[in-house]
């Protein structure tokens, strides 16, 4: 079975929580976490709803492998109407969290309505009760963890929480558990936010069991755990320099989007690298990284822990609390690259800094970085002064006043509230739509679609605004994973993200890590899906479920009002070419391979589900 | 030959696979909160410390036990708690000096570590070998050697 069968709903406008069964009907159509609870809202909420409002739901969800012992199987997603976008929202995090909750006998929380004053869940297995948070309104994510261990004298707790910044409105925040891992993207801390509910802290002694062939699952986790060991990259490659193993090489590819996504190499990589993070430092003969860690049940361990320099001006002075002196999450690559790179700052300490802030106080590094460097392009030309930014001087390469926005943004606070409009909505209201690196709202990851064209129709299509991990075909057109194709190259790209979107959804609905497919095929996951849960989970099934969920969550954003017109690009990646690099003279050439995705997709011309696809997928 | 568990927790990335394994074996369901062994992250230090019992000779647990519930395997010196004896009364978390024996509401009886009968589950999980299952009378033979191994020894004049 895996699945544990049983809903939470809270209402929190009524202020109750309700045990409901799980739709197991929906549960073998759809698998699990983001698939199934996409399901969940797209029948319980009109797709035009505010997603500010009440009326919008939210979705705590786990999947069917979420708390055994598949590596990496203690995922969990938040899925809801994403304030940033306007789009279907669902965000994947890692930690304990989402574990702790399936072990509390639940597969997700429906959270619904708003309550009338702060509140958060307190979850004891089978015991919910939603408790006021007037104490913890208006704390950092990690005031918030330490104050509910100490109030509830309970130090196992697992606790997921909203910043300052989502309570005041910042439309890029996440939700971020175990103090330093995110369901980041989208603005799903937002709605959690304009709900009133501050955390979820649950303890779950109940148990994972009902494995549909227990000894068959246990051959299959360890068979996927020896590929991932023996792989060069989830062996190797990402326990040492964590996803900040990418830095170098992407921008040697040409494809790091610099300074606003201007230019497509960064002359500071090399100093915010994972390389970099291992080196020791004048001040303390220490390195960046402490060391790297796990989430639950993951072989893997990519996670970083740093430190910052202790002489760094971020930390210096007695006025600083001591928690920026202690270890913490540390950089990925993405928070590298878009508090770095994207704003032209290569001080490693000042993005580990500006990165323990976004943990703080539960902000999107990538959106929060990307419209940073919006904000720069604007100030740079004029368009932005001094009087807008409250004296900080915004250029490009400034550490110091990364880190002043950081904390301003985090707190909501005077043009910190300015840049937590996103990047979108802040260069619309400065007069320059075309500077916004974003798709549908949301702001561009860390790969430039010129130099990696399969990424430019991935952000184009993606379905909850630009993003990779929606169809990371970096893995084949960079790594050769499963097979190399020419990242320059735009023949057979629309295949290739078809297959890595589907693929992807199925990853995103089992409640694994997208990172195991960097050693993991569908062939290496299915038998593991298979002898946990019941019923036929043979490949052709899995295959149909993750373009089921694919057409799922474009109908949804059909229904909101998207069209073919917002599967696009913005100006600067579609016309002005790579100025230097091996994609030198290269735009993203997205006209080459979108007609040909919405055919294979059996969509219209016009980017819709025909009927008929409709009918074979019974979306 | 005894074998003890050998931890080094320079090793120890925090996955928990360890704990789900025991919990498994134990409890026949994956279930952290019943496992034998705990993971302990010291998250402003970034360290993670996995902690059992270490199977004293001279046992408080069993000692204190006024039922003699508390058992010594002598093949793999572990101390075994007898369910159909013990009476949850507690007492053995009291006198272990280290924490490892815990009560379980479940069952109304007290959990520790039996090294699995001599096959450890948790050892054979751990991905980074953090943790081991060795002889008993060598755990210092690793640190010996990397001792060793630093010994200068180019001829002298």
């Amino acid at each position: 079975m895996a699945w544990q069968k049983k809903v939470l709903r809270v209402n929190l406008s009524a202020g109750t929580c309700t045990p409901e069964p799980l739709n197991m009907k929906w549960a073998h159509q759809y698998l699990g976490q983001r698939g199934l609870a996409t399901k969940y809202i797209v029948e319980e909420t009109d797709p035009k709803v505010d997603p500010l409002s009440p009326d919008n739901k939210l979705i705590m969800t786990t999947g069917p492998l979420t708390g055994t012992m598949a590596s990496t199987g203690g995922r969990y997603s938040i899925v809801t109407k994403g304030p940033l976008t306007g789009a279907i929202a669902c965000s994947n995090s890692g930690g304990f969290f989402g574990a702790e909750l399936k072990n509390a006998g639940w597969d997700m929380i429906i959270f619904e309505g708003r309550s009338p004053t702060p509140v958060y869940l307190y979850l004891e297995n089978e015991q919910a009760t939603l408790m006021p948070a007037e104490q913890i309104w208006g704390q950092t994510v990690w005031e918030t963890d330490a104050w509910l261990h100490n109030h509830h004298q309970d130090p196992l707790l697992r606790i997921a929480a909203i910043g300052v910044a989502a309570e005041k409105g910042v439309l890029f925040c996440g939700v971020v558990n175990d103090l330093h891992r995110a369901a980041g993207r989208s603005g799903v801390g937002t709605v959690m936010g304009s709900k009133n509910l501050k955390a979820v802290a649950v303890r779950g002694t109940r148990g994972v069991g009902n494995i549909r062939d227990p000894q068959a699952f246990m051959s299959a986790t360890q068979a996927g755990k020896k590929v991932l060991a023996e792989n060069a990259v989830t062996g190797q490659g990402l326990p040492t320099y964590g996803t900040q193993v990418l830095m170098n090489v992407i921008n040697e590819l040409g494809a790091m989007p610099t300074r606003n996504w201007q230019t497509v190499q960064f002359e500071g990589a090399s100093a915010i690298s994972g390389e970099a993070m291992h080196e020791p430092r004048k001040s303390d003969g220490k390195p960046n990284l402490v060391r790297n860690g796990a989430c639950f049940g993951c072989t893997i361990a990519c996670g970083r822990i740093s430190t910052i320099d202790p002489s760094h001006f971020t930390v210096e002075g007695e006025n600083k609390p001591a928690h920026y002196r202690h270890a913490s999450g540390g950089l990925e690559y993405e928070a590298a690259w878009a508090l770095g790179s994207d704003t032209g700052v290569d001080d490693l300490d000042a993005l580990t800094y500006a990165n323990f802030i976004c943990n703080e106080q539960g902000m999107d590094p990538i959106s929060f970085g990307a419209t940073v460097a919006a904000a720069m392009e604007l100030y740079e030309l004029g368009v932005l002064t001094l009087e807008h930014t409250g004296g900080i001087e915004l250029k490009f390469g400034n550490a110091k006043a990364l880190c002043d926005i950081a904390e301003l943004t985090g707190r909501g606070e005077g043009f910190g509230m300015e840049i937590g409009l996103g990047s979108k909505r802040l260069c619309e209201k400065y007069g320059h739509p075309e500077l916004s690196m974003t798709v549908k709202g949301q702001e561009f990851p860390a790969y430039d679609a010129r130099g990696i064209k399969g990424m430019g129709l991935t952000y184009a299509t993606s379905n909850r605004g630009a993003c990779h991990l929606r169809s990371y075909t970096v893995a084949s057109e960079v790594l050769g994973i499963p097979e190399k194709t020419d990242p320059l190259a735009t023949d057979g790209k629309a295949e290739l993200v078809k297959a890595f979107q589907d693929a992807t959804a199925v990853v995103d609905s089992a409640g694994i890590c997208v990172f195991t497919t960097f050693a993991w095929t569908l062939d290496d996951i299915q038998p593991q899906i298979a002898a946990a849960c019941e019923g036929d989970w043979n490949l052709d099934k899995l295959l149909e479920v993750g373009e089921r969920i694919w057409n799922m969550e474009r109908q949804y954003n059909l229904e909101a009002g998207f069209t073919a017109a917002d599967d696009t690009l913005p100006p600067r990646v579609l016309k002005e070419a790579a100025k230097v690099g091996p994609a030198k003279g290269n735009v993203s050439d997205l006209d080459k391979m979108l007609p040909e995705y919405y055919r294979i997709r059996g969509w219209t011309t016009d980017g819709r589900l025909t009927g008929e696809t409709r009918q074979r997928l019974g979306v | 030959m005894q074998r003890s568990l050998h931890i080094d927790p320079e090793k120890c990335t925090g996955c928990l696979q360890c704990e789900m394994a025991c919990s498994l074996e134990n409890e026949k369901v994956f279930n952290i909160a019943k496992s034998r062994i705990k993971v302990f992250t010291f998250h402003e230090e970034g360290r993670f410390v996995p902690y059992t019992c270490t199977q004293c000779d001279e046992a408080w647990c069993m000692h204190a036990c006024p039922v003699e519930a508390i058992q010594l395997n002598k093949l793999t010196g572990a101390k075994v708690v007898n369910e159909s004896v013990c009476v949850g009364c507690k007492v053995c978390t009291i006198a272990c000096p280290f924490g490892t024996v815990n009560y379980n509401e479940d069952s109304g009886k007290v959990i520790k570590c039996d090294l699995c009968g001599g096959d450890p589950e948790c050892a054979k999980a751990c991905p980074t070998s953090a943790i081991a299952y060795i002889d008993a009378n060598w755990t210092g033979l690793d640190r010996m050697r990397s001792w060793a191994a630093r010994t200068d020894t180019s001829a002298r004049a």
